[in-house]
C-alpha cells in the first residue's frame, strides 16, 4: 500500500497534494486500491471530504487537536504512530517546507533514509526508481527503492500533474486513525505566522521580468540591468542569493522562498537555475536565458539561450532596445 | 554556551563537472572543494551567538583527509576548535548513515545547540540535520533566518522559521536544540591574518568512523538532466545576438 500524507493549511488542501496522489497512483499502475491518503491535523474533515474524489482505497482523517498549530515533535508524533497502524510499504510527502521539518524524524524512526525533492519517477517490472537533483540541478540522481518498507519519499511541486489524478465515479470511503499525542512531549512552542513586510512588489502581476543571479557578481553592476529592464518595460527581480547578499530586497526573490511568477517573458541573467528558483518561474511563456555555462540548468526550461557574458550582452541588448 | 557547528565540504560552485566512471558520482579528482555555502552561514550565526553569550563554538565535519581544509578556515573564522570524521566513504554518504557517524561524535561534546546548513550544494537532501537532531533525541527547528537566546534565563531560545511565500513564524523551544540555517540569515565574515596564525594552534581531533554502518540507500546513476523545452541558442558576437535575440522576442514570442 502507498500512503500519501497530504498537507492543509488552515482547513485549505494544498494544491502539490493533487501533484503526490498522481505519484502514488502512477506507482500503483492502474490499482488504485493500493493508494490511501491521510490529512493530518485538527479539524481537517473536510480536507478528507476533498480528497475523497480522488480514486483511492481510503481517505484517513487524523483529527487531534493538538495538532494545531503544526509543530515538529506533534506531527512526528502523529505520522509515526499512522505509519505503525497502517503499515504502508510506500510513504509518499510533497517536499514543502513543512515535510521538510517533520518527515526525516519519521523516516529515521523507521530506520530509513527519506529521497527527498524527487522530480521523476519511473515504474518499471518490479522496480521504483525516483530521479531527485543533485549538485545545484547540474545532475539528475536515480535512486532505486531498495531494501524492507516502509520507503519514504518527498515529490517537488510540478514532479507529475495535479489534473492527471484519477478521480472516482463515486466517493472514495473516508476512515478516522485515532492517534494519542501527550500535548506536553510537544517542545516547540509556534506563534502566528506573519509575513515580514507588507511585499511592496506584487511580481506575480507582471508582464515582463528581468532577474538576476550570481553571476552579476557584485551590487554594483546592477544599474545595467536595472536599465535594460526599464527598456523592455519589466520588474526586476532576482535568485536567491542576490537577496541574501543584500543586493536587492527580499520581496524581488523569485522562488520556493519567494514569488512564483508567470509572465509572458522571463529573462534570466546569469542565473544558474537551481530546482529552488525553477519552480518560482518555469510557467513562465518565454524564457530567455543569458549564462556563461552551456550546461546551466536554467537552459532545461529556457526557450531562447545565448551562451556568453552577461556584462558585453545587456550592454549590446540595452543599445539595441535603444534605438 | 556550547555550539557544534555541522559543516560540509563540497566541490565549488563553479566547477565544470562530469559524471566519473561509476556514474554514481562526479569526477572530482580534478575539482576544488569549498565550504557548503549555507554551512558558513550556519557557522557565522555560531560565532554571533557566542559574541552574545561566550562559550564555545565546535566545528564538525566529516570526510577524507582534505576536510581538513575546511575545518582550518572555520577555525580562522573564529571556532575554537574541531572534530574531523575521517573517512572517504562519508563524504559522499546517504543523510542517515553521516548522521549516525556525526551524532557518535557529538553525543559526547553535550552541545547546547547544534547548527547545520539548512541543505549541501552537492546532494542537497536537505535532512542531515534533522536526522541528527531525532538519532540525539533533541529539540529541533529548520530554515531558521533569526536566533534569539535565553529570553528568560530559562535556558529557551525564540528562532525565526522561514515558511514559503514569504512568511515567518517564530518557535520558542528548550535547549539542547538543532536548527537549520537558511542561507542570507546574517553577513559572513571572512578569516582575518590573526584569525588564520590563531587557527594554526588550536585543535582538530581526528575521529576514526565506524564504517560498518549498512547503507539504506544507494544511487544508482547519475546523469546530465533531459531538456523540458528544446532551447534555440541565439549565436554570434554579443552585438549580434543582442539583435537576433530582440528581433525573435519582437517578432516570434511576441512578447516586447
Amino acid at each position: 500500500m502507498i500512503l500519501v500524507i497530504a498537507e492543509q493549511s488552515e482547513g485549505v488542501l494544498n494544491n502539490a497534494t493533487w501533484e503526490v496522489v498522481a505519484a502514488a497512483q502512477e506507482v500503483a499502475q492502474g490499482n488504485e486500491d493500493l493508494v490511501k491518503v491521510a490529512v493530518v491535523g485538527s479539524s481537517v474533515g473536510l480536507v478528507g471530504e476533498e480528497l475523497a474524489s480522488a480514486r483511492v482505497a481510503e481517505v484517513l482523517v487524523v483529527d487531534d487537536p493538538s495538532l494545531e498549530p503544526y509543530s515538529a515533535d506533534g506531527f512526528v508524533d502523529a505520522v509515526t504512530q499512522l505509519i505503525d497502524a497502517e503499515s504502508p510499504e510506500i510513504i509518499f510527502f510533497s517536499h514543502s517546507y513543512q515535510t521538510r521539518d517533520f518527515a526525516p524524524r519519521v523516516a529515521t524512526r523507521h530506520h530509513r533514509c527519506l529521497v527527498t525533492d524527487c522530480v521523476g519517477l519511473k515504474v518499471d517490472h518490479e522496480a521504483i526508481v525516483l530521479s531527485r537533483p543533485m549538485f545545484q540541478g547540474k545532475f539528475l540522481a536515480d535512486i532505486p527503492m531498495l531494501g524492507s518498507a516502509p520507503n519514504f519519499a518527498s515529490f517537488q511541486i510540478g514532479a507529475r500533474r495535479a489534473d492527471s489524478v484519477v478521480r472516482g465515479e463515486s466517493r472514495s470511503p473516508i476512515r478516522r486513525v485515532e492517534v494519542s499525542i501527550d500535548k506536553s512531549m510537544i517542545r516547540q512552542r509556534p506563534e502566528v505566522p506573519f509575513r515580514e513586510t507588507k511585499q511592496a512588489v506584487d511580481l506575480t502581476q507582471a508582464e515582463r521580468i528581468v532577474a538576476v543571479g550570481r553571476g552579476i557578481k557584485g551590487e554594483e553592476h546592477l544599474p545595467i540591468v536595472q536599465e535594460l529592464a526599464r527598456l523592455l518595460d519589466a520588474e526586476i527581480a532576482s535568485s536567491r542569493p542576490i537577496c541574501d547578499a543584500g543586493w536587492l530586497p527580499m520581496d524581488r526573490q523569485v522562488g520556493s522562498s519567494g514569488q512564483t511568477v508567470a509572465p509572458r517573458l522571463y529573462l534570466a541573467l546569469g542565473i544558474s537555475g537551481a530546482i529552488q528558483h525553477l519552480v518560482g518561474m518555469k510557467g513562465a511563456r518565454t524564457i530567455v536565458a543569458i549564462n556563461k555555462d552551456r550546461d546551466a540548468p536554467i537552459y532545461e526550461v529556457a526557450d531562447y539561450g545565448i551562451v556568453g557574458d552577461l556584462f558585453e550582452l545587456v550592454p549590446a541588448l540595452i543599445s539595441v532596445l535603444g534605438e | 554556551m556550547k555550539i557544534a557547528v555541522c559543516i560540509k565540504q563540497v566541490v565549488t560552485r563553479d566547477s565544470l563537472l562530469r559524471v566519473d566512471d561509476t556514474e554514481r558520482w562526479v569526477r572530482d579528482v580534478d575539482a576544488g572543494f569549498e565550504m557548503n555555502e549555507p554551512d558558513a552561514y550556519a557557522l557565522e550565526e555560531a560565532l554571533r551567538l557566542k559574541e552574545q553569550s561566550g562559550g564555545e563554538v565546535i566545528v564538525c565535519s566529516a570526510g577524507p583527509t582534505r576536510v581538513s581544509q575546511v575545518l582550518r578556515e572555520a577555525l580562522a573564522r573564529g571556532a575554537d576548535r574541531a572534530i574531523h570524521l575521517e573517512s572517504d566513504s562519508l563524504a559522499v554518504a546517504d543523510s542517515l548513515t553521516l548522521a549516525q557517524a556525526l551524532a557518535a561524535a557529538l553525543r559526547t561534546e553535550e552541545p547546547d545547540l547544534i547548527l547545520t546548513g539548512l541543505q549541501s550544494d552537492d546532494q542537497g537532501f536537505g535532512q542531515t540535520g534533522v536526522v541528527l537532531a531525532e538519532l540525539l533525541g533533541i529539540s529541533h527547528s529548520t530554515i531558521i533566518m533569526e536566533v534569539k537566546l535565553d529570553l528568560n534565563g530559562k535556558g529557551e531560545i525564540r528562532v525565526k522559521r522561514e515558511l514559503e511565500g514569504g512568511w515567518f513564524q517564530w518557535v520558542t523551544m528548550a535547549t539542547p536544540a538543532l536548527l537549520t540555517i537558511q542561507s542570507g540569515i546574517n553577513q559572513l565574515r571572512y578569516a582575518t591574518l590573526k584569525g588564520i596564525m590563531a587557527a594554526k594552534k588550536k585543535e582538530i581531533r581526528k575521529v576514526v568512523t565506524d564504517s560498518s554502518v549498512e547503507s539504506t540507500q544507494a544511487i544508482s546513476r547519475i546523469y546530465v538532466p533531459e531538456k523540458e523545452k528544446k532551447t534555440r541558442f541565439i549565436k554570434g558576437t554579443p552585438s549580434q545576438a543582442a539583435e537576433e535575440l530582440v528581433r525573435v522576442l519582437r517578432d516570434e514570442a511576441r512578447v516586447v
